[in-house]
């Protein structure tokens, strides 16, 4: 797969996530929210922004129940309400889609 | 005729017992994603390795599991297995179908899948095996448009299963059906939107013979148990006695805790070291029944082998009434997610938190009391140092 984004191609894996890391810039990542039918806020760039500050610290995706945490230390809400806004901004998961958008390795699935 | 394309697994079709080949290759003809499928798994007996990438991420909007990504690796050789993801469809609480609903399963997997299935995976699930990224959404919704669900896949609490329970047998000590069915219900978002450390698995036995092998199964075990007396018959046992079975053979040595004595005339039973194991009454089920003073026991903890060993789950509650609401059970439920979610490290099943913590340390955080009914048996090491000795010699 692949996709272009200003006139340069972007390479994807089979389900769309970024092949390299260090093409993602903001366009690319409105692109890929494109993909996944996300019409990118300040909220989602919010997190989207932890994402990558996170996976830069700690070189892993944070677990959903850390994304669930921070979200709610920012909008000062309870755990459980910040994992149903996750999925209100990312529907189909934020391991799914948060991670492809923020140009995170794809998470390992579970069989 | 023509030479066959899959000679190795034709192999499988020799011997007596039905092989999955059978079934595949009646599917081959109408669907060529089928016949690819074999093809590779052919390639895959000669080759001595899998053809199936690992990992892949798929799924449908608003769900964030249910559906198992399995793609290819060599797609341009076996083109119609390129995609050949699982849905896994919640099944009704204790498997109980109309032939109705089967076929219109069937029918929805046919046409947007490889018609595929799998009754039942082990987490209990309705397991349709192989379809593509495109068909998703339209499985979906031809699925929900039937009253069907998703079920539970990833770091997610997993579809509840249960036993068949009071609806067919006779030892269900509660409803487990309306247990499992009360749960599903009620942590739909628990299920469908992962946010837990790892898998999570909640299985319902009516009875100590737990058909639904909960206590090795689930990492939240509930199982039906009683607390009175078991009830004995002994007219009906001095019956079976007459008619040639064996009770000392298949009671009182068969107990575990050598609590059953059989004078030839009368069973007597030491109900305060029973352990509940249903082997005596499983035996003679006219003569003996389980006590009036009926609940569960909720038990913490069991898995299969991946990070650590397998384990078995052990006792939290050690008796609980079933109240319908299930208030009680939903409360520890959610203790427990509470202090799983604060300590669990990733991929850690609950399990294992409690090995890593400690028993003593777990209780206290779940705010639940210990019980000699937790232990196995006695601490064998003398040199122990409780707290409380410390603080009197300080």
């Amino acid at each position: 797969m692949s996709m272009e984004v200003n006139g340069v191609t972007i390479e994807l894996d089979d389900d769309g996530y970024l092949i390299d890391r260090n093409q993602w810039t903001e366009e690319i990542a409105s692109a890929l929210a494109e993909t996944e039918d996300v019409v990118m806020t300040d909220k989602h760039w919010e997190l989207i922004k932890f994402l990558r500050s996170y996976y830069e610290e700690y070189q892993i995706a944070p677990m959903i129940k850390i994304l669930a945490k921070e979200i709610a230390k920012l909008y000062d809400i309870d755990k459980r309400a910040g994992s149903k806004m996750l999925y209100e901004l990312f529907p189909s998961g934020p391991a799914k889609q948060a991670c492809k958008v923020a140009g995170l390795p794809k998470p390992t699935g579970c069989v | 005729m023509a030479e066959s394309e899959t000679p190795l697994l034709d192999e499988l079709l020799k011997g007596k017992w039905p092989s999955f080949i059978k079934e595949m290759k009646d599917m081959a003809d109408t669907k060529p994603m089928v016949r690819d499928v074999l093809r590779q798994l052919e390639q895959s007996y000669r080759d001595k390795k899998t053809h199936w990438k690992h990992g892949g991420i798929v799924g449908v909007k608003g769900y964030g599991g249910g559906i198992i990504g399995r793609y290819s690796d060599s797609p341009e050789k076996f083109p119609g297995a390129a995609h050949f993801h699982t849905v896994r469809v919640n099944q009704p609480a204790g498997w109980f179908y109309s032939s109705e609903a089967l076929r219109e399963l069937c029918d929805i997997f046919e046409k947007y899948g490889s018609g595929l299935t799998n009754m039942h995976g082990s987490t209990g699930d309705i397991i349709l095996l192989g379809t593509t990224t495109d068909e998703l959404e339209p499985i979906f919704s031809a699925l929900t448009e039937k009253g069907w669900d998703l079920g539970g896949s990833g770091s997610a609490l997993r579809t509840p299963s249960c036993c068949v329970g009071p609806a067919r047998c006779e030892w269900a000590m509660f409803d487990c059906l309306d247990v499992c069915h009360e749960l599903t219900h009620f942590y739909q978002d628990e299920i469908h939107r992962p946010a837990f450390p790892y898998k999570f698995k909640i299985k319902v036995s009516g009875c100590p013979n737990d058909c639904v092998s909960a206590i090795a199964r689930s990492d939240f075990s509930i199982i039906g148990t009683w607390k009175d007396d078991i009830i004995i018959d002994q007219e009906e046992m001095r019956k079976y006695h007459a008619e040639g079975k064996d009770i000392l053979r298949s009671a009182v040595m068969l107990c575990p805790t050598r609590a059953i004595e059989w004078d030839g005339e009368n069973i007597e039973i030491d109900n305060e070291n029973c352990v509940r194991c249903m082997q005596c009454i499983n035996a003679f089920p006219k003569g003996l029944a389980p006590g009036n003073v009926r609940g569960a026991t909720i038990l913490l903890g069991s898995k299969a082998p991946i990070v650590q060993g397998a384990l078995f789950s052990s006792v939290l509650i050690p008796f609980m009434e079933i109240e319908e609401g299930y208030a009680e059970i939903k409360d520890v439920l959610e203790r427990v997610w509470d202090v799983w979610d604060d300590h669990g490290e990733n991929k850690e099943r609950i399990g294992e938190l409690v090995e890593r913590m400690g028993k003593g340390e777990f209780l206290e955080q779940v705010g639940i009391e210990p019980d000699v009914q937790m232990v196995c048996h006695p601490r064998e090491n003398p040199y122990v140092f409780y707290d409380e000795y410390l603080e009197e010699e300080d």
